[in-house]
């Protein structure tokens, strides 16, 4: 076993890991106050990825330019998906949020099937992130340290934002007990729909990291979703600390077990989601409710 | 009734399909301190949760400061200057003792400043970044009333807020609703406590089957004090 093989491989592990923190990070800020499971998270996530492409082919609109309009755009769409269809929901059984937001995910993918086909589109590296340096071990290209290092950043603001401000302060309250922080004059549905703007904004931003490194298609999400899904079952759903710890782990974990074994690689996430369930049902971060 | 702060009139409430509240009337003046009294399960907690929109479902006339609430979201009632103290005190695990003082968002000016709250209830300053949770009951109490101090609110709500406490934060909290009371705030008090409450309070609302059966104005009360005794059920 090579150690040039090893490090590549939890190198593409670690910048899996940086997608699924940055797509599960979303999920776990919506499922905590709107006790959605957002299953259309990968669709926002291909929306991401598929903005920046237009924004560049019709607009001329660069990556640096996509990385700060298509969260933006991907959010105020989030947003009106909530006003218009989740808040039906809400008093309904979780199952239906789940039911909503996959016919959504259907609904976008098939639109951007009928329209871009499923051919993937490329989607080029901007040229201050172009080439990489070599390490001397290995060779790190400079766009995917780009990634980890941007995915860390969002990770650690979105953080700060819910520890450390007066609407992270709020966010907190209205997650653990809705009714009352209403009653003491906080609009909460209005925080919902911000909340959802900015966790399928999230998954927005996972969009454009990801255009220059995969194929722009309709279904990159709908690849990813399922993945993301364990692990926000291993991490503990509505756990945000929880989320990006997990995935992280388990992103390298997936690339440790492509160099020792793998075949296993496309299923380690799976086993591992299967043995936290039969031994903490609410995850490794998860409070039993 | 132009002065009354809170008018209620013929309110019904339930729970899910359980109908609690049948035709509660009742109106409390500005700068008034009332109680209101009764057996467990008369639907007092039930009046003051109707008042702040938390019920599933609610009819009559509830006015706040003049403008009907009965269709209002919890949020726009709390906005008009009331400030609710919940029975199970309703304190956040997951945010320390500063930041459950500074959650409520401010609704006027003329609230307390959280140097002033830290001052009425000492202990508070203590375990300020103690987790909401970790508190004695008597420091939740403090908490729950000192956070609604800041706000500006008005009209305070106050459900059980001696339930369970030792009589020297009994004590504690009387001095923190007479505090209430001295700048010009108008108070109901929910109370098992009468004793507690006869010494603060203008008027006594006594409830049964919920709604309000009788009256007592303070100078009534060493009169009536059979009559209230029975009321109570003690």
């Amino acid at each position: 076993m090579s150690t040039q093989a090893l490090l590549g491989q939890l190198l593409v592990g670690l910048i899996n890991g940086s997608f699924y923190a940055m797509l599960s990070l979303g999920l776990a800020l919506i499922f905590g106050l709107l006790g959605i499971v957002n299953i259309a998270q990968g669709a926002f996530y291909m929306l991401g990825a598929f903005t920046s492409w237009m924004l560049l082919r019709w607009v001329g609109i660069g990556y640096f330019g996509a990385l700060i309009l298509v969260p933006l755009i991907v959010g105020l769409f989030g947003a009106i998906v909530e006003k218009v269809l989740l808040t039906r929901v809400y008093k309904l059984d979780h199952m239906y949020g789940l039911l909503l937001t996959f016919g959504l995910m259907m609904f976008i993918q098939g639109t951007y099937i009928y329209f871009f086909a499923t051919a993937g589109r490329p989607y080029p590296v901007p040229p201050e992130l172009a080439g990489g340096s070599n390490l001397g071990f290995m060779f790190l290209p400079k766009y995917r340290a780009w990634i980890v290092i941007a995915s860390v950043v969002l990770c650690c603001a979105t953080w700060f934002a819910i520890e450390m401000t007066s609407l992270g302060r709020t966010l907190r309250a209205a997650t653990e007990n809705p009714r009352l922080t209403r009653a003491f004059g906080v609009n909460v549905p209005a925080l919902m729909t911000l909340s959802f703007g900015v966790g399928v904004a999230l998954a927005g931003a996972a969009g454009v990291f990801a255009a220059p490194i995969y194929q722009v298609s309709p279904l990159m999400g709908a690849d990813l979703i399922i993945v993301v899904f364990a692990v926000v079952v291993v991490g503990g759903m509505g756990s945000i600390l929880g989320s990006i710890v997990t995935s992280i782990i388990l992103g390298l974990l997936e690339g440790l077990t492509k160099v020792f074994y793998p075949p296993g690689s496309n299923m380690v996430i799976f086993v591992i989601m299967i043995i936290v369930l039969l031994v903490k049902p609410a995850g490794l971060f998860g409070r039993e409710r | 009734m132009t002065d009354a702060v809170l008018a209620i009139d013929d309110l019904q409430g339930w729970y899910e399909d359980s109908h609690v509240l049948q035709g509660v009337s009742l109106d409390v003046k500005k700068g008034e301190c009332v109680t209101i009294i009764g057996r467990n399960g008369a639907g007092k907690t039930t009046t003051l949760r109707a008042i702040m929109g938390l019920l599933d479902k609610r009819l009559g006339s509830i006015r706040v400061g003049g403008t009907e609430t009965i269709k209002a979201a919890s949020e726009t009632i709390a906005r008009l200057g009331v400030g609710y103290v919940p029975e199970e005190r309703g304190i956040y695990a997951s945010l320390d003792v500063t930041e459950n003082l500074l959650l409520p968002p401010r609704v006027a000016a003329g609230g307390m400043s959280i140097d002033e709250v830290y001052l009425l209830f000492p202990a508070l300053r203590e375990r300020r970044r103690s987790s909401g949770t970790r508190l004695s009951g008597g420091e939740q109490q403090m908490l729950a009333i000192g956070r609604v101090l800041r706000t500006g609110a008005t009209l305070f709500l106050l459900d059980e807020a001696t339930e369970g406490l030792a009589p020297v934060l009994v004590h504690q909290i009387g001095r923190a609703i007479e505090t209430m009371k001295q700048r010009g705030n108008t108070l109901v008090l929910v109370e098992q406590n009468f004793r507690f409450a006869a010494k603060l309070a203008d008027r006594h609302f006594v409830m049964e089957h919920g709604r309000i059966v009788d009256v007592i104005a303070r100078a009534d009360v060493p009169a009536q004090s059979g009559r209230i005794r029975a009321y109570l059920g003690v």
